[in-house]
């Protein structure tokens, strides 16, 4: 017993003395347990929550997530190919749950200054650390005549549920001999190599069940994510099937016209059976209406904690951050969200977050058994998340077909462990 | 100060895809209890391309010796 007290009492003194020396706001050790909220239940938000009560127990952690199912976006593409049911892209938040409180409600405020945040119930919780996962929003904007009524003509497909299973029902009864047209967006947004896997997994679809149909690409850049491995494999794989027409060539839609399902270039019309607009994107409307947005839509973070760079006490993981060379992928968020939490207890104890470093791991199938993936480490350089020199990269361009099976493995596996560690 | 649960830099990254849970299905070999001098032979030999990769090759040369032994020693560490 007096072992104990001593102990705690020692705890104690240290306690006191690091709040002297550091001279930050912070909680002393005998108040209540710091409260920390997140916003949003996807890849970033819910690894985070888990993972900051994992490491400070005693932190009362509130996930706040609208949905009560979590659809994956990745392997998403498979349920559009026909390859995969939907069912196995969903997760509940019952193990969750039982470690941090969940509230199913939509986040509708943020008071940077009071520390606050409503919920679409009308309640209003308090935070000593915010930590806003919101992932994207459609720019509605982006690309004329595309709103959200012409969605439901011309799926866009990039937020995993409804819209997935919509794309794949227009595929299903398209008849043979018909035009897919995709739509990909300049950068940056979620998902760089997407519109390229989807494209290939559509061809396979499409070759082994319509072969007399193409997919054209619209695309408003000139290079998009792991191109060689994407343009050789269509060479090999499905050569009367993919076109891919860059910006230069006139890739660019200027607008579309859902009643028709036509793409309006400068240079053309396509008017497609099965149109597929993935519209410019932003991060998620409660990190705009918690002021953490700039100009371009997304987040500026401190790249080794996380916080706003525009609102103190409020931080953003994920696909809706700034996050330099780090592409916005569910291993990135998952792997932002650890570090996050680690520099959010920190800062909770009033002690300096570390350096982190941090991995990319992303994996496409151009076909169920060809996989080619992009990795890359990353550090904080001058305040951006910077890929370190000699690392990363792109699969070999010469990689045998044994070697492109084995990433087909591997990127299943990746993903039964992410969604385990995330959801499990 | 007690031990920190808390992983040295890099090491959160890694259960991204090197499962903890026993229970997930993968190809991808765990790493937690392993032996540290174990791990870090491992990881220079994808540095130096003696042992073949699809991942690990381009992972490990974004990590210093000091790094890769302190994620080394932390993954032992763990259960």
């Amino acid at each position: 017993m007096t072992k104990t007290r001593s102990t705690r009492r020692a705890f104690l003194r240290s306690g006191a003395a690091a709040a002297t020396a550091t001279l930050l706001p912070m909680p002393a050790i005998a108040q209540a347990a710091p409260r920390v909220l997140v916003i949003g239940g996807g890849f970033a938000g819910a690894t985070c929550a888990r993972a900051l009560k994992l490491l400070v127990p005693r932190t009362h952690v509130t996930l706040v997530e609208p949905n009560s199912i979590f659809t994956a976006c990745p392997f998403s593409n498979d349920v559009i190919a026909g390859l995969r049911d939907i069912k196995v892209q969903q997760f509940t938040y019952d193990k969750i749950r039982r470690e941090v409180t969940f509230i199913r409600q939509a986040a509708t405020k943020v008071d940077p200054q009071k520390r606050t945040v409503d919920l679409g119930d009308g309640a209003s919780h308090g935070y000593d650390r915010l930590i806003l996962a919101p992932g994207i929003d459609l720019r509605w904007d982006g690309v004329p005549g595309y709103d959200e009524a012409a969605a439901k003509k011309m799926p866009h497909a990039w937020k995993a549920g409804e819209q997935t299973q919509l794309l794949r029902r227009q595929l299903e009864a398209m008849k043979d001999g018909g035009l897919v047209v995709i739509s990909a967006p300049a950068n940056p947004y979620r998902c760089p190599p997407g519109p390229y896997e989807r494209a290939s997994l559509i061809a396979h679809y499409l070759k082994t069940k319509k072969p007399k149909s193409k997919l054209i690409i619209l695309d408003a850049k000139d290079a998009f994510s792991k191109q060689r491995l994407f343009q050789n494999a269509w060479k090999e794989l499905y050569p009367d099937i993919i076109e891919w027409v860059s910006l230069s060539k006139g890739g660019k839609v200027a607008s579309v016209d859902p009643a028709t399902n036509t793409f309006v270039t400068d240079f053309g019309k396509h008017t497609a059976n099965v149109g597929n607009v993935i519209p410019p994107q932003k991060a998620g409307r409660i990190a705009e209406l918690a002021g953490v947005t700039d100009r371009t839509g997304w987040c500026p973070i401190d790249p080794s904690t996380f916080e706003s760079k525009q609102q103190p006490g409020i931080h953003v993981i994920g696909d809706a951050t700034i996050a330099g060379g780090m592409p916005k992928s569910a291993f990135t968020a998952n792997a932002q969200a650890k570090v996050c939490a680690a520099a959010v207890a920190k800062l909770l104890a009033g002690e300096v977050p570390v350096q982190p470093k941090l991995i990319n791991t992303c994996y496409s199938l151009v076909a169920p058994d060809y996989g080619i993936n992009v990795a890359g480490v990353y550090r904080p350089v001058n305040g951006v998340l910077t890929e370190v020199e000699g690392s990363g990269g792109v699969s070999p361009i010469d990689a045998p077909r044994e070697i492109r099976k084995l990433e087909a493995a591997y990127a299943e596996s990746w993903f039964r462990t992410i969604t385990a560690e995330v959801f499990g | 100060m007690a031990a920190s649960p808390e992983p040295p830099p890099g090491a959160a990254s890694c259960s991204g895809c090197h499962a903890v849970s026993a229970g997930t299905k993968t190809t991808v070999p765990r790493i937690q209890g392993r032996i540290a001098a174990d791990i870090v032979a491992a990881m220079a030999a994808f540095r130096s391309g003696a042992r073949t990769a699809t991942v690990m090759d381009r992972v490990a040369k974004g990590f210093t010796d000091d790094e890769t032994q302190a994620i080394a020693a932390w993954f032992a560490a763990q259960k």
